[in-house]
C-alpha cells in the first residue's frame, strides 16, 4: 500500500520525545517544512516537492535575554491558524513561537518555576517543563505544561501582541498532548482534546472562556499522543494500546492492542480517516475509521505495517490532508523516512 | 528534564565498572586479596554516605565529561591504577553497555529492575564484609524510597533524559556484536519478537463496543512481528527475582572484555556529532556542582606504594599504547586529569582541582536557574 521513498538527511539525531515530528505543507510554494528536535535544538528543514531542493535551519531554545541560557526542548509543532501560521517550541525554560519558516521568533513565555530555596543551584524534585501543542479556533494555541495546567494564548492575526488569555487548570499530572478537531466539522461541539501522564483525557470547547465538556479517566498510564477527528478522540498510551472514545460522553468505541511497547506518536488524515501509529516496537501502522451511519460510532480496521528496524520511532506524521504520504523518524536517527501510497 | 535521573545513571555505569574490573583482575591473575581490596574500596567509595546524600539531591544531569570525571576518581579510589587509554575503554564500555539495557529494557520502569540487578550483584561482591554490606543496603533502601511509587510516565522521562545523554554513542563492543545484539554501525538490534512487557497485550486485536458497552466486534489483524505474552512482574523489593536480565553480568573467563574502537570508521563519525562546540559559561558551576558531589567521595591512602598495581583493559601493552595513539578524537572525553603514580601526589592534584572548582565558583554569575547545565550535557562526547 505504501513503499519507501528518499529519505531526507537532518543535521542532527533525533530525541526520544513524544510526537518529534512536525509537518507543514506550503502549498503555494510546493515545499514542505519537517521539524525534529535532537536535546537542545530543533532542526528544521524546507523540502520542495520535486525532492530537488533541501534547505536547513537549527533553532536553540533560549530565552531571548539571557544569551547564556539553554535548556532540553521537549517538544516543536506547526500550528495553523486561519490567519497565520507559527511554529510553537516548548522546553525545560518556556514557550517560545516563531514564524512558521522559522526566521523571526514573535513571542516568549518564560515557565514559572516553583519557589526557589536561596541555595543557588536547587533543582525541584518536579520537572518542569511545556509539553503538547495545538492551535485552536480561530485564535488560540494551547500549550501544556508539567503541572498540569493549560495555558491558552490569543494570537492576533499579526504582529507580535499574543497574549496569555487563560490557565486552564484540570489536569493533575502533566500534559502530555494536545489536538484540536482535525475534521474541519463544524457540527462537533467539542473542538480541543488534553490528555496527561495518567491517561486522563479532558474535552473542551474553545470560546473566550474554554468550557470543559467531558473528563474520560485514565488507567494509571500515560497517553502519549492523542487526536481528535469527528467528534471522536483516538488515544495512544503507554501499554500500546488505542483507544476511540466518543468525546462528548466519554464512550468507548473501541480498544485496539496494537503495538509490543509505548506508543510515541499518532495522527489523523482528516479527509480520509486514515490514522497513523508509530511505537518505540520499530512499527508504524496504517488503520482506517469511518463512521457508521447506522450506530454513529466510530469503527477501525487495520490497512498496513511498516518496520523501521532497529530504531525506536519517535515521531511519524502525514504530509497532506488525505493521508497519501507520511513521514517517520526515531531516536538516534539523522534522517526522516518518507513512504508513499502505491 | 527529569531531575531523578543521576542517581540511576551513577549506580549503574558504577556496577558496570565493577563488572568489568572484577573480570580484568582474575584475568590478570592479581592475587586474591589485592582484587577483593580494589573491589572493596571502589564499593565502600561509591557507596559512601555523603556521596549519596549529594547524589539523591535532585539535581540535572552532569555532562559527559563531568560524569567521566567522576568515574576516573572512583576507578583510582584503590590500589589499582588504569592509564587513560585502559580507563577510556573501561568507560566506553560501562555506557554503551548501560546504554544497551536503558534502550532494550521492555518499559520504562524496567530500569529500576535493571539498577538493582546491578546492586544484587554488587551486594554479592561484599558479601562478607558486614561494614559495607550495609552501605550497599542503605543505598537499596533510598532506591527504593524514591522510586517505587513513582508513575509509569515520570519512569518514561527519566528513560528519555537518559537516552539524551547516551544519544549518539555507537561504539562497537566485541561481546554485543558477537551476541549480535549490536550491528556493524553500532546501533543495537531491536527485535520485534520475544514477550511484550509486563501490562501489555501482544498485538493484534481490535475490539468494538456498542454504546452500552457491549463488544459487538473482534478483528484480528497481522502485528508484523513474532510476540509473545507478557513475563511476570520482577520484584521491587530489596530481595527478589527482577524477571529481567538486563543490568546482569555479561562477562566471564570465557566472555572476556573486549572493544572493537568504531571512532575510525566513517559511519560511526558521522555520528558523533557536537552538539554545541560553544564554549560554555555554565561549566563553571557545574564543575562547582561536581566538586561537592566529589568532596563526598573519598579515596582512601593506600599507605603502601608498593602494594599498588596497574589493570590493562587490553590483551598487550602494545595494544594499550595504540589504542592511546589512534583514539580518534571525536572520542575523546577530554577528562580532567586525577591520575598520579603516588597517591600523595594525587591528593595534591585532587585538592588543586577542587581549589579551582571552588574558586571558579564563586565567580560563576550566582542568579543561575535549574536546568542551566543541560547546556553542558550536550559538551563533547
Amino acid at each position: 500500500m505504501y513503499h519507501k521513498e528518499k529519505s531526507i538527511q537532518i543535521k542532527n539525531s533525533a530525541s526520544a520525545l513524544y510526537n518529534n515530528l512536525s509537518v507543514l505543507r506550503i502549498a503555494p510554494r510546493r515545499l514542505t517544512y519537517f521539524t525534529v528536535v535532537h536535546a537542545n535544538v530543533v532542526n528544521m528543514v524546507s523540502a520542495s516537492w520535486d525532492g530537488l531542493n533541501y534547505s536547513h535551519r537549527q533553532l536553540q531554545s533560549k530565552e531571548p535575554n539571557v544569551a547564556t541560557s539553554t535548556s532540553l526542548i521537549m517538544q516543536a509543532a506547526f500550528c495553523v491558524l486561519p490567519s497565520r501560521e507559527l511554529l510553537v517550541i516548548t522546553s525545560q525554560k518556556g514557550i517560545q513561537m516563531y514564524e512558521s519558516d522559522g526566521s523571526i521568533m514573535v513571542y516568549w513565555h518564560a515557565l514559572d518555576t516553583p519557589e526557589t530555596p536561596s541555595e543557588v543551584n536547587y533543582v525541584p524534585a518536579q520537572a518542569v517543563f511545556a509539553r503538547g501543542i495545538s492551535a485552536v479556533w480561530e485564535n488560540y494555541i494551547c500549550v501544556g505544561v508539567s503541572s498540569g495546567s493549560i495555558l491558552v494564548f490569543d494570537v492576533p492575526s499579526k504582529g507580535s501582541n499574543i497574549t496569555l488569555s487563560e490557565v486552564l487548570e484540570e489536569h493533575k499530572e502533566s500534559i502530555t498532548d494536545i489536538a484540536s478537531e482535525c475534521s474541519g466539522s463544524q457540527q462537533c461541539i467539542a473542538d480541543l482534546v488534553s490528555a496527561d501522564d495518567g491517561g486522563n483525557l479532558c474535552v473542551w470547547k474553545s470560546g473566550e472562556e474554554f468550557q470543559l465538556l467531558n473528563k474520560i479517566p485514565g488507567f494509571d498510564m500515560s497517553c502519549s499522543s492523542v487526536k481528535l477527528w469527528k467528534g471522536t478522540v483516538v488515544a495512544g498510551y503507554g501499554t500500546g494500546q488505542i483507544r476511540l472514545y466518543e468525546a462528548v460522553t466519554g464512550i468507548l468505541h473501541a480498544e485496539v492492542n496494537a503495538h509490543a511497547r509505548w506508543i510515541y506518536s499518532l495522527d489523523i488524515a482528516p479527509f480520509s480517516g486514515l490514522l497513523l501509529s508509530a511505537a518505540e516496537d520499530s512499527l508504524v501502522r496504517v488503520w482506517h475509521l469511518t463512521v457508521s451511519q447506522e450506530t454513529n460510532s466510530v469503527e477501525v480496521a487495520h490497512l498496513h505495517n511498516e518496520c523501521v528496524t532497529d530504531t525506536q520511532i519517535c515521531g511519524a506524521r502525514f504530509c497532506d490532508g488525505d493521508g497519501y504520504a507520511f513521514a517517520v523518524t526515531g531516536y538516534d536517527l539523522s534522517e526522516i523516512i518518507r513512504y508513499t501510497q502505491t | 528534564m527529569s531531575s531523578r535521573t543521576l542517581p540511576l545513571l551513577f549506580i549503574n555505569l558504577g556496577g558496570e565498572m565493577l563488572y568489568i574490573l572484577d573480570q580484568r583482575l582474575r584475568a590478570q591473575n592479581i592475587p586474591a586479596d589485592k582484587a577483593k581490596k580494589v573491589m572493596n574500596d571502589i564499593i565502600t567509595t561509591m557507596f559512601n554516605k555523603k556521596f549519596l546524600e549529594e547524589l539523591f539531591k535532585p539535581q540535572e544531569l552532569y555532562s559527559k565529561k563531568a560524569l567521566r570525571t567522576v568515574f576516573d576518581r572512583l576507578a583510582h579510589a584503590s590500589i589499582m591504577r588504569l592509564n587513560q587509554a585502559s580507563m577510556d575503554k573501561l568507560y566506553d564500555l560501562m555506557t554503551m553497555a548501560f546504554k544497551y539495557q536503558v534502550l532494550l529494557c521492555l518499559r520504562p520502569k524496567d530500569i529500576l529492575l535493571v539498577s538493582f540487578n546491578h546492586m544484587d550483584a554488587i551486594k554479592d561482591f561484599v558479601k562478607d564484609t558486614p561494614s559495607i554490606l550495609s552501605l550497599v543496603d542503605e543505598t537499596y533502601r533510598q532506591l527504593i524510597e524514591m522510586y517505587t511509587s513513582l508513575s509509569h510516565g515520570e519512569f518514561q522521562l527519566i528513560r528519555q533524559t537518559l537516552l539524551i545523554f547516551f544519544q549518539d554513542m555507537h561504539i562497537r563492543v566485541s561481546i554485543f556484536l558477537k551476541d549480535k545484539v549490536q550491528n556493524s554501525n553500532g546501533r543495537f538490534v531491536l527485535p520485534t519478537s520475544g514477550p511484550v512487557p509486563h501490562g501489555t497485550q501482544v498485538p493484534g486485536l481490535i475490539r468494538m463496543f456498542s454504546c452500552t458497552g457491549e463488544e459487538v466486534t473482534r478483528l484480528q489483524f497481522n502485528n508484523g512481528g513474532n510476540y509473545t505474552a507478557g513475563l511476570r512482574e520482577g520484584s521491587f523489593e530489596m530481595f527478589g527475582d527482577r524477571v529481567t536480565k538486563l543490568g546482569t553480568n555479561m562477562y566471564s573467563v570465557s566472555r572476556p572484555v573486549e572493544t572493537h574502537m568504531s571512532g575510525t570508521s566513517k559511519s560511526s563519525a558521522q555520528h558523533t556529532k557536537q552538539v554545541n562546540t560553544a564554549p560554555n559559561p555554565l561549566a563553571k558551576e557545574e564543575l562547582n556542582l561536581l566538586a561537592k558531589l566529589m568532596g563526598g567521595l573519598e579515596v582512601q591512602k593506600t599507605g603502601n606504594a608498593d602494594s599498588g598495581f596497574r589493570v590493562n583493559l587490553f590483551a598487550t601493552d602494545e595494544e594499550e599504547e595504540e589504542a592511546l595513539i589512534t583514539r580518534p578524537d571525536e572520542l575523546s572525553y577530554g577528562v580532567i586529569n586525577i591520575q598520579a603514580t603516588k597517591d600523595h601526589q594525587a591528593n595534591a592534584e585532587l585538592a588543586k582541582i577542587m581549589g579551582e572548582f571552588t574558586e571558579s565558583g564563586h565567580q560563576s554569575p550566582s542568579a543561575s536557574s535549574k536546568g542551566d547545565d543541560l547546556l553542558a550535557m550536550m559538551d563533547g562526547l
